[in-house]
């Protein structure tokens, strides 16, 4: 380490004043702290330090301390950023470094939120769509091909995105109608996905994730930890392919004279379901069903019963044995290009979720 | 203890971290939407003046032909000035000559990608930076009238490209001297720099990418347009720095042949 470096980061183990914001719920406000920082570390690491020293009770959520989980997710210097990935060095040693929970979600303490919105949102994402006639094990795609949405891939969703983005960290009523900038690009993602058999993605970011809210001010992109591109590659491409049904002009004139070229009303595009977090009106507030809006009311009505996690469930079908009453080995040895599936021939995927069992922590409660 | 709760939480919504700052942030967050929002506006009244000027647009002697008023399709033009005719005949005072055009040139900044962020940022603060809330009360975004317009923007990018022909066209009849005969002058690279500028512009541009390309699901179908949609996509990266390069190319280019044109001083020439 050269000396200009470490005079960069202070010298080693000097003492820095933070600031952080400490409360819940009911209240907070931000506390201040002289801790001692050393060389080559990050802010969550004087968090950890905070925690086995003067402020033992400081809430924060993280886990794996290599920008790789997203868990650390705080505002630094009113900037949100990974703590475990904002290092001390970046900052000049008179400087008073504040730490602040992510201001668009609900707080739970400290400097935890409840993050769920995204999971909700996440929830009425429509998953992969497996393509007709083809089976899992026999899907091909050209690298060409799917560069695009590996990109989105990368996403670990640490949802700085999401709590940066003017739409809902700004105006709280947006969150039913919107979703987010990570839910656009796993839009983009799928939209842009070879083998997808989904052709309504748009029509769905347009109506039901709110697309239109975006106004492409690239804070999203900004603060994105792993450099996706998210304005550039997934929102504004999607955007063009909303343009493409949507806003044509031509097209637009065709459909008001002759009233046609309506979006069809499917499961994700009805009028009465805005893509939504639970409003208030719906259930106690904080309370979860873990069912987002799954837009079929017996599966909601279901899913808010609770489920029956000791129920029998069918058991899958036993895989193709070769003549020798074994699994063959390789592709070489097999009638098929590709490997067997483990769980059975005529299972195929996405599973139906009433055929999935496991131990929920909670069962018993139910 | 701060009582508030971060703007707006909203009845029945579950209450945010309590933290009364607009912003946080140490940085000096205002100096880009202060200079962009600067620059924004002088090119809006510098354009509008002279799009209503109505004088010293045209240098007979070498067809300098300012990019504001291209193409000049009207008999109210100076003589000269008309390459394509004058199918509209006589204007009244109030009509700008360049009327065909500029409203293409200035619809396809307006919704472009690009002024989009710039303009949001800096002329509407919506937000003014990141992280920095917002002083307005309601937010739509871009999905009712007048905004939505914003999704146009391919259309605009259509029109601009015959545009930008059109000003290819001009430059070329710029290569000339007083005696009708070849000629170069300072005034000639400055245009020709300019064309750089908006060609640059033009097909860097967020549309031009989704139609080379970009709305394709499969890529290795099209081998020729992926090739498209990989250059255009290099391009894309600069979007923002020919944008605003473009901006000043327009603005200099026009003002060197107002100059010119006026007499404030002479062009300097090379050859001829």
């Amino acid at each position: 380490m050269g000396t200009e470096k470490s005079q960069a980061a202070g010298a080693p183990a000097t003492k820095r004043q933070f600031r952080i914001w400490r409360g819940d719920e009911t209240g907070g406000d931000l506390k201040e702290y002289l801790v001692e920082v050393k060389e080559g570390e990050v802010v969550l690491d004087i968090i950890h330090r905070l925690q086995s020293t003067e402020a033992p009770d400081l809430a924060c959520r993280w886990n794996c301390k290599a920008g790789k989980c997203g868990s650390c997710s705080v505002e630094i210097n009113g900037k949100p950023k990974l703590a475990c990935m904002t290092r001390m060095s970046t900052f000049t040693a008179d400087e008073t470094i504040s730490v602040t929970p992510l201001r668009t979600f609900p707080i739970v303490r400290d400097l935890v939120t409840d993050v769920s919105f995204n999971y909700e949102k996440a929830r009425e994402t429509p998953a992969f769509a497996p393509p007709p006639g083809v089976t899992p094990g026999d899907y091909r795609m050209q690298q060409v091909d799917v560069e695009r949405s590996q990109e989105f891939r990368k996403c670990i969703e640490c949802f700085l995105c999401q709590t940066v983005c003017h739409v809902i960290r700004d105006h709280e009523e947006n969150k039913p109608a919107f979703a987010g900038p990570r839910y656009f690009i796993r839009a983009a993602e799928l939209d842009m996905h070879p083998l997808d058999a989904r052709d309504d993605r748009k029509e769905y970011a347009q109506a039901e994730q709110g697309l239109g809210y975006c106004n492409i001010t690239k804070c999203c992109t900004e603060v994105c930890p792993e450099h996706i591109k998210i304005t550039d590659n997934g929102i504004i491409p999607m955007k063009e392919r909303v343009v493409d049904r949507k806003y044509d002009p031509l097209v637009w004139l065709g459909n008001k004279i002759f009233r046609r070229g309506q979006v069809p009303q499917t499961s994700v595009t009805s009028e009465h379901s805005p893509g939504a977090v639970r409003t208030p009106a719906a259930g106690p507030p904080g309370f979860h069903s873990h069912a987002g809006a799954s837009h079929d009311p017996e599966a909601e009505a279901q899913a808010q019963a609770g489920v029956n996690w000791h129920r029998e469930v069918p058991k899958p079908t036993a895989p193709t044995l070769d003549e020798t009453g074994k699994l063959p080995l390789t592709e070489l040895t097999f009638d098929r290009p590709a490997a067997p599936s483990p769980f059975g021939e005529d299972v195929s995927f996405p599973l139906p979720p009433e055929h999935l069992n496991y131990a929920h922590p909670e069962q018993d409660k139910h | 203890m701060t009582s508030t709760a971060t703007r707006p939480g909203g009845p029945g919504a579950r209450p945010r971290a309590a933290i009364a700052a607009r912003t946080l942030r140490t940085d000096r967050w205002w100096v880009q939407p202060v200079g962009i929002a600067a620059i924004l506006l002088f090119f809006i009244v510098y354009s509008t003046i002279r799009v209503f000027m109505a004088k010293w647009y045209y240098v007979e002697d070498y067809h300098y032909l300012t990019p504001l008023y291209s193409p000049c399709l009207t008999d109210s033009c100076v003589p000269g000035s008309s390459h394509f005719g004058t199918p509209f005949g006589e204007f009244p005072f109030f009509l700008p000559l360049g009327i065909v055009a500029f409203p293409i040139v200035a619809g396809f900044r307006v919704t472009c990608y690009y002024y989009r962020k710039a303009g949001y940022r800096s002329l509407w603060a919506s937000p003014p930076a990141c992280a920095v809330t917002e002083p307005h009360q309601k937010y739509t975004g871009e999905t009712r009238f007048p905004l939505f317009v914003m999704n146009w923007h391919r259309y605009f990018f259509y029109l601009a490209f015959v545009v930008l022909l059109i000003n290819i066209y001009d430059a070329f009849l710029a290569f000339r001297g007083p005696d009708g005969a070849f000629g170069v002058g300072l005034g000639t690279l400055i245009i020709l720099v300019n064309i750089v500028a908006l060609a640059g512009y033009t097909l860097s541009c967020h549309a031009c990418r989704h139609v080379m390309g970009g709305r394709l699901k499969h890529f290795s179908r099209n081998p020729v347009r992926y090739r498209f949609w990989t250059l255009v996509s290099k391009l894309n990266v600069r979007h923002g720095t020919f944008a605003m390069v473009s901006l000043f190319t327009v603005l200099f280019t026009d003002f060197y042949i107002m100059a010119v044109s006026a007499g404030w001083f002479t062009d300097l020439r090379f050859i001829n």
